[in-house]
């Protein structure tokens, strides 16, 4: 169930080990016994079955860095140990040379500028620069993360993204039945594909464009006849 | 902030790509995105889209006394600022390269063509003149704003219609678009710029109609505006690679070509406007 919200509406979320998740804010009153949950931007309010986590889902272009995303980002700098990386947000993410497995302080990754990574967000402050890390922090492995090489980088809004993220969604398996693809989906609107043929990169990120809700938002069976016109 | 150039794996895939004659967006190298265009209420309100690119146009009419070096010719001014709303490539205040470079293209194609007949804006001479101001406003930058931004003003120009006036020695009366039907303006020709990109590499082929990404990583812009008489109005390249004689020929062949097409567009859809228009003439 959900119901639409605008910024500031409060929400009667209670519970004894509340989390809140996008879109949402404690308002904190010092004179208030209970501190009021309250909207920070406009869309379908949900929460979970048993009312714990709550959150607003919208649509948008412009990426917010949150802490445990994992992003996709384009170095544009390098500073002493580390990089600056091109996340989409308002300002750049810093990201450590040293977080990055198996690296040590005499083995560096070596990126250049321009190179494509794909990284977890580890702090999203307000009033600092996002920091990205590309290993899991307790088991120091990369699970995926660090450069990505090749492909092609296809940029999205940020709800599209979320629904390729989700395992029920039909695109990537629809893709996936016709030829081998790779596919890396960040939460800042950006995704990277690889295939065989540059023909099928196109098809990807023609039909990802399609399918896009700020797009085309064409449906399953729309998408599959698309797919059929593109030739791959 | 300015974002920064390409990535390494979008820019070797696009070349990549193009090598192979495919474009990202399933177009062939010598093929526009069908402009759409979107008229408002008000005559002379259009949107024009191509592809994500969309620039709103916005022509106004009012009456003002002439300067005394051209005390028979109408006036037209056009107004063009890109904002940040555009991409964040832009910033408020100081215009970037790219938004002197289309404004002077834009006063060229749609002012100093002789589009539109300005003496026919002459209302009473020396007295009253129409001033026409044209306002673009662009709304979203997926690549080629120029040409977006070039069709928008001549179809604003074209869609764009003036109260009738009538003079009776020196008194002017202006009549109410409810009381006699506006009039259009006097339009010579319909000139159309078309943009074409140029890569390093001489194994890829010119583009036209670049995408924001083909632009960025292209060698060289070549805008050409024409109508579909076969009259060149401007050709504009500003640095980037070499051309030969032969090759810029054969572009503007191909951009006559398209400025037939465009026409045919343009007129269709001006024509399908009018038809749902309410006009009463009394």
């Amino acid at each position: 169930m959900s119901a639409t919200v605008l910024p500031g509406t409060t929400v009667p979320a209670q519970h004894v080990n509340l989390k809140l998740g996008p879109g949402l804010t404690q308002n904190s009153r010092t004179n208030d016994a209970s501190p009021s949950i309250v909207t920070t931007r406009a869309g379908s309010l949900n929460h979970s079955s048993n009312g714990s986590k709550w959150w607003v889902e919208s649509n948008s272009r412009r990426y917010v860095p949150a802490p445990q995303e994992s992003v996709i980002g384009v170095i544009v700098q390098k500073v002493g140990d580390g990089f600056r990386v091109d996340i989409g947000s308002a300002h750049y993410a810093s990201l450590d040379g040293l977080a990055f497995e198996g690296a040590t302080k005499r083995n560096k990754p070596n990126l250049k500028i321009g190179c494509l990574v794909y990284a977890r967000v580890s702090l999203a402050h307000k009033d600092m620069d996002p920091e990205l890390e590309c290993f899991d922090a307790q088991t120091r492995k990369a699970e995926g993360f660090g450069e990505v090489k090749g492909g092609f980088l296809v940029r999205c809004s940020l709800k599209m993204c979320r629904d390729l993220l989700d395992p029920k969604h039909f695109l990537l398996p629809l893709l996936g039945a016709r030829f081998p693809l790779e596919a890396a989906v960040g939460m800042n609107g950006r995704v990277w594909v690889s295939a065989k043929v540059p023909k099928q990169i196109i098809a990807i990120s023609r039909c990802i464009e399609a399918v896009d809700p700020d797009g085309g938002g064409m449906e399953e069976i729309d998408a599959k006849a698309f797919l059929g016109t593109l030739d791959v | 902030m300015r974002p920064p150039s390409p990535s390494i794996p979008e820019k070797e895939f696009l070349f990549h790509s193009l090598k192979e004659s495919l474009r990202l967006d399933g177009r062939l190298a010598m093929e526009i995105r069908t402009p759409v265009l979107t008229f408002g209420a008000e005559l002379g309100w259009v949107e024009c889209a191509l592809g994500k690119t969309r620039v709103l146009a916005q022509v106004e009419g009012k009456m003002v006394k002439p300067p005394p070096e051209r005390p028979f010719e109408g006036l037209i001014t056009i107004h063009s600022e890109i904002s940040p709303m555009a991409s964040t490539e832009y910033e408020p205040g100081r215009p970037s390269d790219e938004e002197v470079t289309i404004t002077r293209m834009l006063d060229k194609v749609l002012k100093r063509s002789d589009a539109v007949d300005k003496e026919s804006l002459c209302i009473l001479a020396g007295q009253r003149v129409w001033h026409l101001r044209l306002t673009l406003h662009f709304l979203s930058d997926a690549g080629n704003m120029l040409d977006c931004a070039c069709l928008a003003g001549m179809v604003a120009l074209k869609h764009f219609r003036r109260p009738d006036v009538e003079v009776v020695g020196d008194e002017v009366t202006v009549h109410e678009p409810t009381e006699r039907a506006p009039i259009p303006l006097a339009i010579h020709h319909t000139p159309f710029c078309f943009t074409f990109a140029f890569f390093h590499d001489p194994a890829i082929p010119p583009i036209l109609d670049p995408t924001q990404l083909e632009q960025r990583l292209s060698a060289g812009l070549l805008s050409v505006a024409l109508n579909p008489q076969r009259e060149l109005c401007v050709l504009q390249k500003l640095g980037g690679v070499p051309l030969d004689t032969d090759e810029v020929v054969k572009i503007v062949n191909i951009a006559v070509e398209k400025a037939r097409d465009l026409n045919s567009i343009v007129n269709v859809r001006l024509k399908e406007d009018w038809a749902v228009r309410k006009v009463e003439v009394r």
